[in-house]
């Protein structure tokens, strides 16, 4: 079965105009977004704890409020259904009252004559380790980056890696902009969604950059505009069938995963589609604004090989004893 | 035959081999290196707990105040006020004469600084033994947590360090809450014993005390449970103990007269002749045993007690009794311990989860594998071989490191396999590419594997560098996120460029000159 018989040409260098404009325009309402609603940290960061019950029967959740509401250390206490009817996640946050309690008695006591239940998880995170956390969670995030960073630059060329960098941190705050909109907890499956996504992401882009710099070597042209539409032509079918492929994995994952990873599945399946759209419509087009020369790589190019051929020369020349 | 064995194939197969090898003991549950599943997988109670490493140093400064003051005595020397503050032990001499034995007593203790302002002393410990204190109190909780739980019968718990001061318990098949509570009882108490005489001189008022007053006399004042658990009150004893639980050798329950479970202990040899001479002098007197904090008996001491050995009763249950005879018989916790972070999850939720995780898993197996086939036909069959293998690396690698699969790693896995899936389609269209271009199919077959190589070595190390610094830096659900990623990656790397480049040359001569690239490549060429 084939999609693509032929292989055609399109100006992705000219849609990427309005690609660039649709990503400011995307990065620009994800940073109000930030700004103005901002995040609901979970226990993960913030503290806290979160029980998830479930009921045998339809979970009472107007009571179970009602009941927490007027218990000294609960006020402030979030009920919501999760997943199903009979289903209820509580989180409480963090209260000095119940640190050092076990919860898990406190609330089997409380909650008692709600109905029969059982509690299926229960997470308390201490202030101090969400603090932690957070500064890790950056840490290895930064490190992370600056690594892919280096790596690329010695492989490609900086703006290259600059290019990429920016379309990746473009994706990832758009992918959590999305977090917010959809009400997720910022909790470690969020985390670890984001930092699969930077490495899908910047993935994607390699491999579009991979076919840029191959062109750019074997086409003697010295037209960047020309060589990256047809490197991302070329690589069009593999980019869809690649993207769709991760699509519907990270969908089942999604209808099937169940609540409990959600914070994972949800930002994954956003990210995969920025991820993809970045790569082909921002990332090469940034390439190219930040300055890169194709003239100019190819002169550094060709000094490269001839010093190549030149080592080559005196090496056959030492072995033939000439030397 | 050495056309149809060369060195990809052999090294796919021995991977392949060596995955299912490895595998099996994890998918059937047979002897062998298996994946241990986290415990939102199977359930259990996951605790992380802080150590209190400021008290290890406050307790290490009143060992040292009483081994002063022993010291002294020995000597002859009279200290006055001696006591033992949260940052040091301060004393002064009466007789400035003294200031020498004195000096030659401190000269002989390691890891001090002392300070002295004419007769007042005023010692702390140095920069390096104030880390060794903090490390051993580490050291010391991790094994003394870990003596504990293998008494009280758990199956497999982990103790772990993690960071500087923190550590991570986890308890798997904990599922009620009276088990929740008892382990974590178990866990962290302290079961610091001490014994220490009664002050009888000032106790009579030691209801009107304050705390600062009882300072004064170098008292301390303890709350007194009592023989059944009743509040006696309060009593008021002498700060610095004679004897400390680190003496201990032994604690066992027994039976008193009345057939109440009682835990006696025993005292080594130095235990045994401090307590002995104390209770020599002391006839008369009482003596209080005290448990973390709180005292438990103060009996009056009718002779010397030889043989160093006690007992603690305190209205126990067996049950209580016994757990109390296993903390202190696998020794005082050197600080206390906080529970910062607890997750704990039902076993009927780690059920629920791994059912979805496998059903996204094979679904999204499924889906991938039919679409590959559909799409690249006999490339694509090769493709899933080669994916197969690469969850099978992934288990096997898995089970030999003894890692564990969470939640998060079941992600990781469902993902790796999108990832792998995209080496497989580089490849694909790149041979695609080779044969529309008129090559024939051994040339399109080299061409595809040097181009798709290239791409896939560079995004691949790109994203193993991440997965690295993930599991360095990052904690618990991002480091089994990493773990599997990771894992993947390299697994994937061989499968798909190794062992299906392998595979095509193996069966090359029978392909070379295939009129059918439909068959093979799914492609028709005009």
């Amino acid at each position: 079965m084939e999609i693509f018989k032929k292989v055609k040409i399109f100006d992705f260098v000219a849609y990427s105009k309005y690609g660039l404009i649709v990503s400011v325009f995307l990065t620009l309402g994800a940073f109000a977004l930030f700004f103005f609603k901002g995040f609901t940290p979970g226990i993960d960061f913030a503290g806290g704890s979160s029980a998830q019950i479930r009921y045998e029967e339809t979970a009472p959740i107007i009571e179970i409020r009602e009941i927490l509401d007027t218990t000294e250390g609960f006020k402030g206490s979030q009920v919501s259904e999760y997943g199903a009817k009979q289903e209820v996640q509580i989180k409480i946050p963090y209260n000095n009252l119940l640190s050092g309690k076990n919860l898990n008695v406190v609330l089997g006591d409380l909650l008692k004559d709600t109905g029969k239940f059982e509690i299926r998880k229960l997470d308390s995170v201490g202030p101090k380790v969400g603090n932690e956390l957070k500064q890790k969670g950056i840490l290895s995030l930064v490190l992370a980056t600056l690594a892919m960073m280096l790596y690329v630059s010695f492989r490609y060329e900086w703006r290259f890696a600059l290019a990429s960098i920016v379309a990746l941190v473009h994706d990832v705050i758009i992918t959590a902009a999305f977090v917010i909109i959809f009400n997720i907890d910022l909790n470690l499956e969020v985390v670890a969604a984001l930092l699969t996504l930077i490495g899908y992401s910047i993935n994607d882009t390699i491999i579009i950059f991979d076919r840029i710099r191959e062109k750019m070597l074997s086409n003697k042209s010295n037209d960047i505009i020309e060589v990256i539409n047809e490197a991302i032509s070329h690589t069009l079918s593999r980019t869809l069938l690649t993207s769709l492929t991760v699509f519907f994995v990270v969908l089942t994952l999604y209808l099937f995963g169940g609540e409990n990873i959600i914070g994972f599945s949800l930002p994954m399946l956003i990210g995969v589609v920025f991820g993809t759209y970045s790569s082909m419509f921002v990332a090469p087009k940034l390439a190219i604004l930040f300055g890169f020369n194709i003239q100019e790589y190819h002169e550094k190019e060709m000094k490269k090989a001839k010093k190549r051929e030149e080592k080559k020369r005196l090496r056959e020349m030492y072995e033939n004893g000439r030397v | 035959m050495k056309q149809v064995f060369n060195f990809r194939l052999i090294v796919f197969l021995c991977a392949a081999l060596f995955g299912i090898a490895f595998s099996i003991p994890s998918l059937f549950q047979t002897q062998g290196p298996r994946i241990s599943l986290g415990l939102d997988l199977q359930g259990g109670l996951n605790l992380l707990l802080e150590v209190k490493t400021e008290e290890a140093i406050k307790a290490k400064y009143a060992s040292l105040a009483s081994s002063i003051g022993f010291e002294a005595k020995q000597k002859q020397v009279i200290l006055d006020r001696l006591r033992a503050k949260e940052d040091g032990v301060v004393f002064d001499i009466i007789d400035s004469e003294d200031a020498k034995t004195i000096d030659m007593v401190l000269s002989k203790i390691n890891g001090i600084i002392t300070q002295k302002q004419e007769d007042s002393y005023n010692i702390v410990f140095d920069e390096k033994e104030i880390g060794e204190i903090e490390k051993n109190a580490v050291s010391q909780a991790i094994s003394t947590i870990r003596n504990r739980l293998d008494q009280f019968g758990l199956s497999e718990p982990s103790v772990t360090q993690q960071g500087k001061s923190n550590i991570l318990v986890e308890l798997p098949g904990i599922k009620t809450a009276e088990e929740e509570n008892r382990a974590r009882d178990l866990i962290a108490k302290s079961a610091h014993l001490q014994m220490m005489a009664v002050d009888e001189e000032h106790n009579a008022r030691v209801h009107t005390m304050s705390a600062l007053e009882a300072q004064k006399y170098g008292d301390v004042i303890l709350p007194f449970v009592g023989d059944d658990g009743q509040d006696f009150g309060k009593i008021l004893l002498k700060a610095i103990p004679i004897l400390d639980g680190d003496k201990l050798t032994d604690a066992r329950v027994a039976y008193d007269e009345n057939h109440q479970p009682v835990v006696s202990f025993s005292l080594d040899s130095q235990g045994a002749k401090i307590f002995g001479d104390f209770s020599g002098a002391n006839i008369g007197k009482r003596m209080a045993i005290v448990l973390d904090g709180k005292v438990y008996s103060a009996p009056v001491i009718r002779q010397r007690i030889g043989g160093g050995s006690g007992q603690i009763s305190g209205g126990f249950s067996v049950e209580q009794a016994s757990d109390l005879a296993i903390t202190l018989r696998s020794g005082a916790l050197p600080a206390p311990l906080e529970v910062i972070e607890k997750r704990s999850v039902g076993p009927s939720l780690g059920q629920d989860s791994i059912r979805a995780s496998a059903i996204a898993l094979i679904s999204g197996f499924v889906l991938v594998v039919g679409f590959m086939i559909v799409y690249y036909s006999m490339a694509g069959v090769i493709a899933t071989f080669a994916l197969v293998v690469n969850l099978f690396l992934i288990i096997a690698i898995m089970s030999i490191f003894g890692a564990t699969l969470t939640l998060p790693g079941m992600a990781g896995i469902v993902l790796t396999v999108g990832v792998a899936v995209d080496a497989n389609i580089i490849i694909n269209e790149r041979l695609r590419e080779a044969l529309r271009a008129g090559e024939n199919v051994m040339r399109a077959i080299q061409l595809g594997y040097a181009n798709a190589s290239r791409a896939i070595f560079d995004s691949n190390i790109t994203s193993l560098i991440a997965s690295v610094l993930l599991y360095a830096y990052g904690t618990g659900a991002i480091k089994g996120f990493a773990i599997t990623t990771g894992i993947g990656i390299i697994a994937s790397i061989i499968t798909a460029i190794i062992g299906t480049y392998g595979f095509y040359q193996a069966i090359l001569p029978k392909i070379a000159n295939t009129k059918s690239l439909n068959f093979w490549f799914g492609i028709r060429k005009d």
